[in-house]
């Protein structure tokens, strides 16, 4: 088994974030892991993406044809990376801003409003964590034990108020959508 | 020790940290600035451990140059354009025989190119990019973990044969996690007699790449060549992915192996029986091993992200035995497998 996950959106959403802690939380699973992100002369505000190979057998490529997953943050990464996802592959979106839906027919499709649910969380920037929660869910790759875990040890133990807020964030992602 | 996710620049640091680097200089340029910043945090840490952010690329060559030559493990690093600026500093360090490790993160080229992922320093790195009759050993890990392993044995390799060794990854290799456990390094040997740290009662020594006496310079040229060939000898290293029942061999490194590795999986669904023959030593070129496939494999593919450089060797190492094929996409741009898949399948397809 190889999963192929796919993370965009802008740069400052914690793009970059959700694919390392997931990343993570598969290794601490047991299973063989790479993460690539894309990298460039980019800043606050500009496109940022990941991907995360995950499997239980020595990952070759971790460049993906076609992810199976494909979380999106932002409208354009909706446009430009819609039609790199295999067929029957799960698209999450944020349509807290992203109006439009997915022109194919061929994949599911899992809204998540999360940057409205942080807003009503308090914290705007939870929202990657939101998707985190909806993306663990339905995903079943890890538990959500794992990945909390993980995210904590990530997020430095200095930062106890952020465990806080990014549990509940989880929380209301996770429950937000039927597994 | 614990399995760590960490991004490939990073795990280069680590392990230079941990094999007893203790001088570290260099520039910053994109896509390596993460093992520049690594070394600024970390190399204090260690006893003795100096971090310099020198205010040049040849600065930094010549800095290493100079710890190396007082006995310390050094390393400078940069990527395609800053290695460029490196060469004449790596020359000297060739002809004065000083170990010291160049890591060559590479990116577009040519010029200043792009910081996408690029594999076109292969000539450069491989044929020496300085002046003169020289060789470095070019190490192209293909993972993490061979990045942290491969850096490890970097600096037993360049003392062991005292000359500077390069290691070359790319853009990817350097920005991706990947789960690493880093092994215990060895314990260092290197004779005295060769640091530089005051005569005391002794002789004096001295290092020197000027010897103006053309039959002193010829015989220093001749036994550097002897030291070459030993190395040619000794230190080829390869890898064979799924050559047993293989009717064809895709040939390629460092990032370039990995996105084979791929295509190779998607290609034996379709029965198509490929294997993979992956140079982790670009010099020393594991010339005889891939030779010795000839008698078994008569279609070999090159792919690599470069026009075509590794493929003279291959080449050269096939002589002819076998066909050679190429497929390569330059300048940052990196297939995916899929993308290559079709390109091989196409080229199995056509008949003699």
């Amino acid at each position: 088994m190889i999963i192929k996950t796919f993370f965009s959106g802008f740069g400052g959403q914690g793009v970059l974030m959700m694919g390392i802690s997931l990343a993570n939380s598969a290794m601490n699973k047991g299973y063989h892991v790479t993460y690539l992100p894309a990298y460039g002369a980019e800043m606050r505000g500009g496109t940022a993406n990941c991907t995360v190979a995950i499997g239980d057998e020595e990952i070759a490529s971790p460049v993906s044809s076609e992810p199976d997953y494909l979380i999106v943050m932002n409208s354009p990464s909706l446009f430009t990376f819609q039609n790199k996802i295999t067929s029957d592959g799960t698209i999450f979106l944020n349509s807290s801003i992203i109006n439009d839906r997915p022109k194919r027919q061929d994949v599911k499709v899992v809204c998540v409003p999360c940057a409205d649910i942080a807003l009503e969380l308090g914290n705007s920037r939870v929202a990657n964590i939101i998707m985190m929660g909806a993306f663990i869910k339905v995903s079943d790759i890890v538990t959500s034990e794992i990945y909390l875990k993980c995210l904590e040890t990530i997020m430095g133990s200095r930062k106890k108020a952020l465990a806080e807020i990014n549990r509940k964030a989880f929380a209301a992602g996770y429950d937000y959508v039927k597994a | 020790m614990n399995k760590v996710l960490m991004s490939g620049n990073f795990v280069i640091g680590e392990a230079a940290i941990r094999a007893g680097c203790r001088f570290y200089a260099g520039y910053p340029i994109t896509p390596q600035n993460e093992l520049t910043e690594y070394m600024a945090e970390h190399i204090r840490n260690a006893e003795g451990g100096v971090f310099i952010q020198s205010e040049s690329e040849i600065a930094a060559i010549n800095m290493i140059a100079g710890a190396s030559a007082a006995g310390i493990r050094v390393m400078t690093s940069s990527s395609s354009p800053g290695i460029s600026l490196k060469q004449e500093g790596i020359s000297s360090m060739a002809a004065c025989e000083l170990p010291g490790i160049i890591v060559n993160i590479m990116r577009g080229g040519p010029g200043l190119g792009n910081i996408r992922p690029s594999q076109g320093d292969y000539f450069q790195a491989t044929r020496g990019g300085g002046h003169g009759d020289y060789r470095t050993i070019v190490l192209a890990p293909a993972s993490g973990q061979e990045l942290a392993d491969l850096t490890m044995d970097a600096f037993d390799l360049a003392d062991k044969y005292r000359t500077p060794v390069m290691i070359l990854a790319d853009g990817m290799m350097g920005q991706m996690m990947e789960p690493v456990i880093f092994k215990k390094p060895k314990p260092r040997h290197y004779n005295e007699k060769f640091m530089l740290r005051g005569a005391g009662d002794g002789k004096s020594k001295f290092i020197r790449g000027l010897l103006l006496d053309p039959i002193d310079s010829e015989e220093h040229n001749w036994k550097l060549f002897r030291k070459y060939e030993i190395i040619k000898k000794n230190e080829p290293r390869f890898e064979e992915h799924r050559i047993a029942d293989a009717e064809a061999v895709i040939v390629a490194y460092g990032t370039a192996a990995r996105i084979a590795k791929g295509a190779i999986k998607r290609l034996r669904e379709h029965n198509l029986k490929l294997g993979l023959f992956r140079p982790i030593s670009l010099w020393p070129f594991p010339e005889m091993q891939l030779r010795s496939l000839a008698a078994q494999v008569k279609k070999f593919i090159v792919f690599e992200m470069s026009t075509g450089q590794m493929l003279e060797d291959v080449r050269l190492a096939l002589q002819g035995y076998a066909d050679v094929e190429f497929h390569g996409r330059p300048g940052g741009a990196v297939p995916t497998p899929a993308e290559l898949a079709n390109v091989i399948s196409k080229i199995c397809d056509k008949r003699d």
